[in-house]
């Protein structure tokens, strides 16, 4: 009816932009922004970041062990002799592979087991994901995962799969209560109406309805499934050495506590600044979505 | 008449309530839509038009009655239909915002339906989302976009086209105007008529605007109470109606000519409101708000009686 109205409107890209700037206006989510992809980085180029890239591995140096922070040791030395600095830049991959695998198989399944369970809700199927997922929310998930870990042999995979185990239920509990609302709209009752199948009505009506709260979610579980991956190093059913581990690498150092601090404190701090990062982002885009819903 | 393309009768849909109570949202209707014709169902809000039209789409199971398509018995739920029925009767949704998901693209939104009946049209009828959208008037370019940068009448229009999509027999307009500004509201009449012209849609076209009735449809039923109370031919219904709430709907609508004013029955005062569809007055449940009510009208309630040629009325009077 009308056709002047400018072109562009309501495209992709004006979307992005219009998004981004408003991103941007929240200092502290461009904080988190810029921390993420800071560390993202660090973890790709390890090996040209880190200045002792060898260490990461079985060095041994006894001449240079136990040396306090210095200018060629930022974060010390470990008393294998070996970099700490470098070892928390290498840390960082699995680290951070781990929330990615962790998170890239426990959203897509919690959130379709959820939408499925959401929309045939009242059916057999409903009531056997609801059951399902309130055990295993009914047992904290770092409980869950440590003894999925210590069932299972401790190494990088056991751990990502214990967490995944844990993780998956959170998504599949937002995807129903979004189901379920989104069961009233007419759009959906529509695509029934028409004859549509329960794929088509869940992953085309609902789940593109569902991606803001959920990649929110993402953003902020991030920092919470790196902390328990570190708890997992931590008491020994993480990552194996000699790969860094942050988790490893507090509990090491422990032992050395207070005279050589620095070799907890820095994992510690690296820990921190990433669980931080990922939080202010999610915050970000918390108050995007939000916003973009009352418009 | 030839044989109608819907048939209701005694078409009851019950909501439970309250411990063993029900909300009688249908009681009782009777109903026949003929090809090509647009029958207008009016009745002041809450008296149980939309769950007449959800349940004849089927998302409601009937309570008791049936629901006959060309003479084929469909009173089940959606689930329990042919996809062919599902194509051949369509509804058209009050309020264009919920009814267009906001994530898909205008496009996205009007291929599914293209998609899922490919088989139900003949050759010609418009077969991609754009020919759909210039089918009712809107430019193509709409296609990639989405539905939250259009106005009000081109978001119902994208639900006419998502409903016409499948080639279908019947529509069933949900009140397809109430929720817009009155000078869009021509321009969208303006379409579904032309629509119907093109392609011999019979269009339920429901509304609690009387006069609106007088240029859109062929007959018209008023309804009160989940109960039709008169049916007639859009000419005698303004010219002659029987049923006292009938005149006292009509003696409050504003008219436009001198013509139509002296044909407007004399003010008929109303006594109080619209009771709730719990507790449904025994006898004629007009009886309450009824200025020629009788004993008789608290006791019995009037079967329905054709007083002249498709001239049907529910009152003890006649
Ligand atoms: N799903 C439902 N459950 C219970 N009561 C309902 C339901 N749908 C409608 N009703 C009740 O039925 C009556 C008729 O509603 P409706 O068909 O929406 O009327 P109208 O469309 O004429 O305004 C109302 O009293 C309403 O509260
Ligand atoms: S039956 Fe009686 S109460 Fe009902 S409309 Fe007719 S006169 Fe009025
Ligand atoms: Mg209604």
């Amino acid at each position: 009816m009308n056709d002047k109205r400018c072109d562009n409107f309501g495209s992709f890209s004006d979307k992005t932009r219009r998004a981004w700037y408003r991103l941007s206006k929240n200092k502290l989510s461009v904080v988190g922004f810029v921390g993420v992809v800071v560390i993202v980085l660090a973890a790709i180029f390890a090996p040209f970041i880190a200045p002792y890239p060898t260490h990461a591995g079985k060095v041994v140096d006894f001449l240079n062990a136990n040396q306090p922070p210095s200018l060629a040791h930022l974060c010390g030395t470990d008393p294998m002799g070996r970099d700490v600095f470098s070892r928390i830049i290498f840390a960082l991959r699995s680290t951070l592979l781990m929330g990615v695998v962790v998170l890239s198989i426990s959203v897509p399944f919690g959130t379709t087991m959820g939408l499925i369970a959401g929309y045939f809700q009242g059916s057999l199927i409903d009531s056997l994901i609801t059951r399902l997922t309130d055990i295993f929310l009914a047992v904290p998930p770092l409980i869950l995962a440590l003894s999925v870990a210590a069932l299972l042999k401790p190494n990088l995979m056991n751990a990502m799969l214990a967490i995944t185990i844990t993780w998956w239920t959170w998504y599949a509990r937002l995807a129903y209560g979004m189901a379920v609302t989104l069961n009233r709209e007419y759009y959906v009752r529509s695509a029934q109406l028409l004859g549509a199948s329960w794929m088509h009505i869940i992953f085309k009506e609902m789940l593109p309805n569902c991606l803001s709260p959920i990649l929110t979610k993402m953003t902020l579980d991030m920092g919470i499934v790196i902390m328990t991956a570190a708890a997992l190093s931590f008491v020994g059913l993480g990552e194996q050495p000699p790969t860094p581990a942050l988790g490893t690498m507090i509990s090491d150092g422990a032992k050395y506590m207070p005279t050589q601090w620095w070799l907890t404190v820095f994992p510690a701090l690296a820990i921190m600044i990433i669980v931080l990062s990922f939080n202010l982002l999610g915050d970000g885009f918390r108050d995007l979505f939000s916003t973009e819903e009352k418009q | 008449m030839d044989i109608p393309i819907l048939k209701l009768s005694m078409l009851k849909k019950y909501f439970p309530y309250k411990k063993g109570s029900f909300v009688k949202a249908v009681d009782g209707v009777s109903l026949e839509i003929f090809r090509g014709e647009t029958l207008g169902l009016v009745g002041e809000s809450g008296s149980g038009k939309s769950t007449v039209a959800y349940t004849i789409v089927g998302m409601y199971e009937p309570t008791k009655g049936q629901i006959l398509y060309n003479d084929q018995d469909i009173s089940s739920l959606y689930k329990f239909r042919s996809n062919e029925i599902k194509g051949k009767i369509r509804i058209v949704f009050q309020d264009p915002n919920s009814s267009l998901n906001p994530r898909r693209t205008i496009r996205q939104i009007l291929f599914t339906p293209l998609k899922l009946h490919k088989n139900d049209r003949y050759k010609g009828f418009p077969a991609s989302p754009e020919a759909l959208l210039e089918e009712v008037g809107l430019s193509s370019i709409y296609a990639y976009r989405f539905s939250r940068s259009l106005s009000g009448g081109e978001r119902q229009l994208v639900a006419i086209a998502h409903a016409i999509a499948t080639n279908p027999d019947l529509v069933l307009l949900d009140e397809p105007t109430s929720a817009l500004d009155v000078s869009i509201q021509a321009k969208v009449i303006n379409r579904l008529m032309d629509l119907q012209n093109r392609y011999k849609l019979s269009y339920l076209f429901i509304t609690h605007d009387l006069s609106l009735m007088r240029n859109v449809a062929h007959r018209v039923a008023i309804m009160y109470l989940g109960k039709i109370c008169e049916i007639a031919r859009t000419k005698e219904f303004f010219e002659k109606p029987l049923h006292p709430y009938t005149q006292m709907l009509l003696s409050s609508i504003p008219v436009v000519t001198d013509e139509e004013e002296q044909l407007k029955p004399k003010k008929i005062t109303s006594r109080g409101e619209i009771p709730s569809p719990v507790n449904i007055p025994p006898g004629c449940s007009f009886h309450l708000r009824c200025p020629f009510a009788t004993d008789q009208c608290k006791k019995l309630d009037p079967d329905m009686k054709e007083l002249e040629a498709h001239h049907y009325v529910r009152c003890h009077l006649y």
